[in-house]
């Protein structure tokens, strides 16, 4: 499989990373690069075989369902670029 | 005075305890190497003088009550992917511009608490992502190793003291080198060049597909990569989870023992830190390796390598022999479908992580015309090019009509690599031995690399199957190339079996000796 400049630009997009026309159409040539290298995954037979979900067969560890930390809200914002008394500030997103 | 900076951990150990030194002046002797050297080989990002001067007071003061820690008053560099608190955390990235965590990672608190010494942060590719450390925001690192302008197979190869080599009989030759500056490999470039350079005893790192073993390698400096869940996650910068394991680069086997005891915990922090003691590793040095098992690999064997690493090869086995293991041929029939199953696990999983950095919570904000402007002006303004094109690639091979194609055949084909190593230890085999690169380090800006990515990736070809099947592997110097350049092997154990990689990678060494580079900075 390959992109093109369109699926490109769509997956910046998703990405959140904003692109200009000239960088789309360097990144399409690197990804078909990288793309292509990964295609031969596909020679590999894997009927029957489990996908890895955890290199090491481990239980999840659950903690209790209490209360461990809290009540430090300024150090929480302490490194955002915009805040109002604890709270983040972010552009306008409701009309 | 004998220069404080050439001490081993070890060395230096023995000589705080036994209050020959202090810890304040071995730190000094740091200090004052990093000031000269830095702004030629650019390991460190951040030097913390006045902490680094307060933790070794410190350290003498609990040194002089007999109160010492496992590390007290040794001065130690991390990587800039472990939060320290209220010091300089941007995993050399410009997204994470002025960040300073109100927090600190478990590793380094581990290393705090056994009491040594932070000298400062060290240099790395943006995210970890990167062979070469050239994709840093605060530029490459250079390592401190150069060519030399002859054949060096023409002359003795033995090396001591401080560069080059000494010809038997102790007579030390200074070597012509040649001007080129080349890379110390990455991501953990500038840890393995402080600890190279003499500019720190050791230091932290991180290894996400070869990232603590290939710069060991480019740099003659041992590096391990603990099984997965040895090592706490918890507050290092996460690149992709499932691979991610820090370890540290020493100068030689028993420092990188030492400092592991240290850095390995039992977080609960971290849910995929794994419950079991850690063991003393440095008591697994000097252990015989007669009669264990040790496998050759035939799939390491590529195209198109050099003869010198083949003729390393050969070497590392011949000493395993001699120390009275016994070799065999093994077959892990998947290793040429790990770095390209790699490459869609770890940019998917660096996709998400990365959905982070957002402009809101930390770091850098470009001002956009609404919210989602801002994100995506942020994120362009924020990343370098390798970081964004993962990103990229994650994001595709995830989204909507790919994802069985790619990233469910990749994790399948995770399965059967694992599986090729389950059944050779299975049949016996206690440790594997590879080279650790196809290659020595090579130069700066290096052409072919920056215009294909995929030959940069090649890079990890020997150590990604070791994080893709989650186990311990550890890169030891074995040799210098024809120019002069230090070689490394690589064993890979089985899971949570660090204590068989430091005995037999300190059998590899006794053989071959440690390397240290030609001060010319």
């Amino acid at each position: 499989m390959s992109v093109d400049l369109q699926t490109v630009k769509r997956v910046a997009r998703l990405a959140r990373i904003a692109v200009s026309d000239e960088e789309a159409s360097r990144m399409t040539g690197e990804l078909n690069t990288i793309l292509g290298f990964v295609e031969q995954l596909g020679e590999v037979d894997v009927s029957g075989v489990e996908p890895m979900t955890s290199v090491t067969p481990m239980e999840m560890r659950k903690r209790q369902d209490a209360v461990t930390d809290g009540n430090k809200a300024a150090d929480i914002v302490a490194n955002a670029p915009a805040t109002e008394e604890n709270f983040f500030l972010v552009p306008k997103v409701v009309e | 005075m004998t220069d404080l900076t050439r001490l081993t951990i070890a060395e230096a150990r023995a000589k705080l305890r036994g209050k020959e030194i202090k810890a304040a002046e071995i730190t000094d002797a740091y200090l004052a190497a990093i000031d000269q050297a830095n702004p030629v080989l650019n390991a460190y990002v951040t030097v913390t003088h006045d902490k680094a001067c307060d933790m070794a007071r410190a350290s003498d003061a609990r040194l002089g009550k007999g109160e010492g820690g496992a590390l007290e008053g040794i001065p130690l560099g991390i990587k800039d992917l472990f939060a320290t608190e209220g010091i300089h955390t941007q995993a050399c990235s410009h997204v994470l511009d002025g960040f300073k965590p109100r927090y600190e990672s478990t590793v380094s608190a581990n290393l705090w608490a056994d009491g040594a010494v932070m000298l400062g942060k060290l240099n790395m590719d943006e995210f970890a992502m990167g062979s070469s450390n050239e994709t840093s925001y605060y530029g490459p690192v250079i390592n401190p190793w150069r060519r030399s302008r002859i054949d060096t197979s023409v002359v003795p190869t033995t090396h001591e003291g401080d560069g080059g080599f000494t010809a038997p009989g102790g007579i030390k030759t200074e070597r012509a080198l040649d001007n080129a500056q080349l890379v110390p490999g990455g991501s953990s470039g500038g840890s393995a060049a402080a600890v190279s350079a003499f500019l720190c005893a050791g230091a932290t790192a991180t290894d996400t597909g070869g990232s603590i073993r290939q710069p060991a390698a480019f740099t003659g400096t041992v590096g391990i990569k603990p099984t997965y869940g040895r090592c706490s996650r918890w507050g290092i910068a996460a690149f992709a989870s499932s691979l991610d394991q820090a370890g540290p680069i020493a100068r030689d086997v028993r420092d990188a023992a030492i400092l592991l005891k240290s850095m390995a915990s039992v977080d609960a922090k971290d849910t995929t830190s794994v419950d079991r003691p850690v063991p003393d590793y440095e008591a697994a040095i000097g252990r015989s390796i007669k009669g264990m098992k040790v496998g050759i690999p035939k799939e390491y064997r590529v195209d198109g390598m050099p003869e010198e690493i083949e003729t390393l090869w050969q070497k590392g086995i011949a000493w395993l022999k001699e120390a009275g293991a016994e070799i065999v041929d093994i077959s892990l029939p998947h290793t040429k479908y790990a770095l390209p199953a790699y490459y869609i696990v770890a940019p998917a999983e660096a996709s998400s992580n990365l959905a982070r950095y957002d402009g809101v919570r930390y770091g850098l904000r470009v001002p956009g015309k609404d919210i989602v402007d801002m994100y995506e002006k942020t994120r362009a303004a924020g990343f370098g090019n390798e970081v964004k094109r993962r990103i990229m690639i994650g994001t595709y091979v995830l989204s909507a009509g790919y994802y069985d194609a790619y990233y469910l055949q990749a994790q399948k084909v995770r399965t059967l690599i694992k599986r090729d190593f389950e059944n050779v230890f299975a049949a016996g085999v206690d440790v594997i031995l590879t080279p650790a690169t196809p290659s020595a380090a090579f130069g700066i800006a290096d052409e072919d690399m920056a215009s294909d990515p995929v030959k940069m990736y090649l890079n990890d070809i020997f150590t990604v199957t070791v994080n893709m099947a989650g186990l311990p592997g550890i890169s030891v110097p074995a040799g210098l190339d024809p120019k002069g350049l230090p070689l490394g092997l690589q064993l890979i154990g089985r899971p949570f079996e660090e204590e068989t990689l430091f005995q037999t990678a300190h059998v590899i060494e006794q053989a071959a000796g440690t390397f240290q580079p030609q001060k010319w900075w």
